[in-house]
């Protein structure tokens, strides 16, 4: 106590601002703000010189000009007499679409990769830590440009498809529905007509019913044990038949092709829907949600006399047809960039999921065995709900990797938001700093809500303890 | 239950000696056992072995033949290397055309650094390791020594792979020491309003702005016009490329960005508002673009924030942004390292009587530094992989070089060997990166969880 007092007695000196506690934060605050002031000052009066020197100002007025380039992969209506805030909005548009396209792929690569990566099987899980670590340990770019010039070397070109070419020459379509061509992929276009609409209206009704049924479900199970009744049970087993048969049915449309080509579809047809059907008749509760989702559009789609079709890719001379009435043509640049993104973001998923499993203590599943549940169950009861706790959140700050990743974009001309609003427009208009400022608040945009779902995610599953 | 055992007759049932250990049975061992039990044990997992080994005998002997058994090594352009490949192995064969590999070699290492200088990256690269030695292992004599050439590197390094005359650099180190000295000199009047320190401080910052404003440049070039430039010959950044630019920027980065990512991370845990906020928007905005964004703003932002008529080279702007762009993700690994440790840690300090100062780098860095370094690692395998972004705004790192290469007369349409090269020499960096992090991992886990 004797210090304090003396402190307090002697007069001020200019140090107590930083050897006395009472001074010291706001202290250095203000110092701290004072030279961030004086940074920042001089970084803008430099800029203002040095436009001013240039003859330039800083407003965003050149986004109502016109832009004056084209865009090949657009989902909305866009010519070069467009402006360029319509060129950075259909940026962004496909920023989105190559992001949204990559998150789904890289889950999907990712868990397959993941689980593999844990199996017991030694091939198997040699073979998946081969691909993960090859694909992690190089650079990204290089792995976009290395698939772009493959699909443009490599793939036949559009006339290859012709009838007249010799058999051996021949490219065919994947599925009879993909034509996969040098200068891009031909993916057949859905075509909705009138009635398309109800079946739009059954499929929100059928969501709203599936919360519906996953209330009462919990409920039914709370007061009886059971997940759900009997009758709901067989139900579930039978649309699992129905469902895999529908599959193989639907996967299975034409014979037209060689030998090779009906054996090919026979297998992946019959693997697919069985499988799915097997998937299905084992846990009748997810039956039982897929029925209330899917059924009712099918009876809707046949009830409205089929509303929705396809337009497959066509040949019109030595390529395909293309445009709003023939198949939506994806170029090399966007499948090589999803391709790329999706298989390089798939190998830290990869990690992550088997990080997330690893991270469950093995007591866990031996306690659920004690209990007698079979591996399926143990699986998806025990282990994946407090796996995807660990998972969830590295998972979704990947979806936001990708879609900075994204951006590479611009190395195969893939016109995304960097590659319009941060290369052609900036370059033809000379604005840097606007488009840049533009540019970067975009991304900000999307990364702080991702993080902010992050937040919200950590918060809500934080284990509620004492 | 008596202490005393009676001596009992031997009886037939109760064994009187260890039975020798029998062999495990027949399906138990060897390789048969190893085969079902991993790769047959049940069906779902036969038919993934069956699935696997076709898709490995479907892609292996592709490739093998592709790299190896069907490839040309030596020729001048890419139809001799047709040519040879049709004479050698058949008509229409194809395989990797590796000459182009070996024509341009020395490009993709040093981009067009001049030949008869390239002893001196070679010498910068060499001498990295000497630098890094004392860093990354421990445990051997002469580290002490060794941590006063790391101490040097960066400027020896510079000096190597830059050149150029020696003296403004001196000159440089001159005005430091003169602050220093400064500093000592006004530390020693005690002035009982004004206080000490603070006086000091502010006092070396007059004489060192006075000294870099007036005597830095006449002095400089003065020991010029003395002495003549003493020195390498100076190499323009224009003229660096290849793996070595990968390498400076990575190395830069890091260096770098470790003192500005432990600030940042202490500045986002400080109970200072004020800069608590700004270290969050920091971090948060450089993490929130991707590094291409601020690579623009190298290439064409940057020198608008500077001086009128300053205009620096592009490298140097690269090496900025990388830096700052490491820095962000270093700082939220440290920060990983700093919420890990107990609160007791912190807590101990302030009961020591600690300062922040002392408490921080005698008690929670240490212990924080340790914990991210794994983190710290992989930022950098990151960086490392991302320096080839470089190449969009038109330097010359391996994948910049390849572009002219694509663009050839000699060796149009040769694409997957250039690409498959510069993916394996980054496979070898990152791959032994990534490693030497597991090892890191496994040496400092001291904890016995």
């Amino acid at each position: 106590m004797t210090s304090i007092t003396e402190q307090s007695q002697g007069g001020f000196r200019l140090d107590m601002l930083w050897t006395d506690a009472r001074y010291r934060s706001s202290f250095l605050q203000i110092v701290a703000f004072l030279l961030l002031m004086l940074a920042v000052g001089w970084l803008v009066s430099n800029a203002i010189a040095n436009l001013a020197a240039l003859g330039k100002d800083f407003n965003f007025s050149f986004l109502g000009t016109t832009a004056s380039y084209d865009i090949n992969q657009k989902l909305i209506s866009y010519s070069s007499t467009s402006l360029h805030w319509e060129a950075a909005v259909v940026g962004m548009l496909n920023t989105l679409l190559v992001a949204f396209m990559g998150c789904i792929a890289c889950t999907v690569i990712g868990v397959i990769a993941g689980v593999l990566r844990l199996s017991k099987n030694w091939v198997v899980s040699k073979l998946m830590l081969v691909y993960i670590e090859a694909v992690r340990n190089v650079p990204l770019l290089v792995q976009i440009l290395l698939w772009y010039s493959i699909f443009i070397e490599s793939l036949p070109a559009p006339k290859q498809f012709r009838e007249n070419v010799p058999e051996g020459e021949r490219a065919t379509l994947w599925f009879d529905m993909i034509a996969a061509t040098n200068r891009g992929f031909y993916v057949p276009r859905p075509v909705f007509e009138a009635g398309s609409m109800v079946m739009l209206i059954v499929f929100v009704v059928s969501v709203l019913a599936l919360f519906l049924f996953n209330g009462i479900r919990a409920k039914y199970q709370e007061r009886s044990g059971n997940e759900i009744p009997n009758a709901l049970h067989l139900f579930g087993q039978a649309f699992a038949i129905v469902f895999g048969l529908g599959v193989i049915w639907l996967l299975l449309p034409s014979f037209d092709q060689g030998a090779f080509g009906i054996i090919w579809k026979l297998v992946v047809g019959v693997a697919i829907g069985a499988g799915l059907g097997f998937a299905l008749y084992s846990m009748s509760t997810l039956s039982v949600r897929v029925a209330i989702l899917v059924l009712p559009l099918v009876i809707a789609y046949y009830v409205m006399g089929q509303p929705v079709s396809w337009l497959y890719p066509e040949l019109k001379g030595f390529n395909f047809t293309s445009g709003e009435d023939a198949s939506i043509h994806a170029r090399n640049s966007l499948m090589a960039l999803w391709l790329a993104l999706s298989i390089y973001t798939g190998a830290f998923v990869a990690e992550i999921v088997r990080g997330g499993i690893q991270a469950i203590p093995k007591g866990q599943s031996e306690a659920a065995g004690a209990l007698g549940l079979r591996p399926g169950r143990i699986m998806s009861l025990v282990i994946l709900p407090q796996a995807l706790r660990v998972i969830i959140p590295p998972q979704i700050s990947q979806y936001l990797n990708l879609t900075k990743n994204s951006s590479l974009a611009i190395a195969v001309g893939y016109m995304d938001v960097t590659g319009t609003l941060g290369g052609i427009t900036l370059n033809q208009t000379g604005r840097e700093m606007e488009c840049l400022l533009l540019l970067m608040a975009f991304y900000l945009t999307i990364s702080l809500s991702i993080s902010a779902v992050i937040n919200w995610f950590n918060e809500r599953i934080k284990l509620k303890e004492r | 239950m008596t202490d005393t055992t009676p001596e009992r007759a031997p009886v037939a049932f109760v064994a009187s000696g260890e039975i020798p250990q029998a062999p495990p049975p027949p399906g138990e061992t060897g390789l048969r056992h190893w085969v079902r039990e991993n790769l047959f044990s049940d069906w779902v997992n036969g038919t993934l072995t069956l699935i696997s080994v076709a898709f490995l005998l479907w892609t292996l002997p592709g490739l093998i033949e592709w790299v190896l058994l069907h490839s040309v090594w030596n020729a001048k352009s890419l139809d001799e290397c047709r040519q040879i490949m049709d004479e050698s192995f058949g008509e229409g064969v194809r395989g990797a055309c590796w000459a182009i590999i070996n024509e341009r070699f020395e490009q993709f290492i040093y981009g067009r650094y001049p030949e008869e200088l390239r002893w001196r990256p070679n010498l910068a690269f060499a001498l990295l390791f000497v630098a890094l030695l004392p860093v990354l292992f421990g445990g051997f004599p002469g580290r002490k020594l060794l941590f006063v050439v790391t101490a040097a590197y960066p400027v020896v390094a510079y000096f190597l792979l830059w050149g150029g005359s020696i003296w403004p650099f001196f000159t440089f180190v001159a005005g430091v020491l003169l602050g220093i000295l400064a500093l000592r000199a006004i530390m020693s009047i005690d002035h009982p309003i004004i206080g000490t320190v603070g006086v000091a401080i502010a006092g070396a910052i007059v004489v060192v702005a006075l000294y870099l404003n007036f005597v830095w440049g006449p002095l400089t070039d003065g020991l010029t016009g003395q002495y003549g430039a003493i020195g390498f010959a100076p190499v323009e950044s224009a003229q660096f490329g290849g793996f070595l630019l990968t390498v400076i920027i990575g190395v830069v980065a890091i260096a770098g960005s470790l003192p500005i990512g432990i600030m940042l991370a202490l500045g986002r845990q400080s109970s200072l508002l004020f800069i608590k906020f700004v270290s969050v928007v920091f971090i948060e905005a450089i993490r929130g673009v991707p590094l291409i964004t601020l690579l623009f703003v190298a290439s064409t932002l940057l020198n608008y924030f500077l001086p009128p008529g300053t205009s620096f080279d592009i490298i140097l702007r690269v090496l900025i942004m990388v830096t700052l762009f490491a820095s962000a993700y270093i700082a939220e690994a440290i920060r990983g390292g700093l919420a890990a440790l107990p609160k007791g840690q912190y807590e101990a300090g302030d009961a020591m009587g600690l300062t922040y100062g002392q408490s921080m780098r005698l008690i929670i860095l240490p212990q924080a530094l340790k914990i991210s370094i794994p983190s710290i690692v992989n930022i950098f395998i990151g960086v490392f992989k991302d320096s080839v972004l470089v190449s969009i705004i038109g330097l010359f790192d391996p994948l910049g070089i390849i572009q002219p290469i694509l663009a050839n007369a000699e060796w149009q349409g040769i694409y997957a060997e250039v690409y498959f090269f510069v993916a394996v020499l980054f496979f070898i960096c990152c791959f032994a990166m990534s490693r030497y992090s597991m090892y890191l991992e496994r040496k400092l886990k001291t904890d016995h969880r």
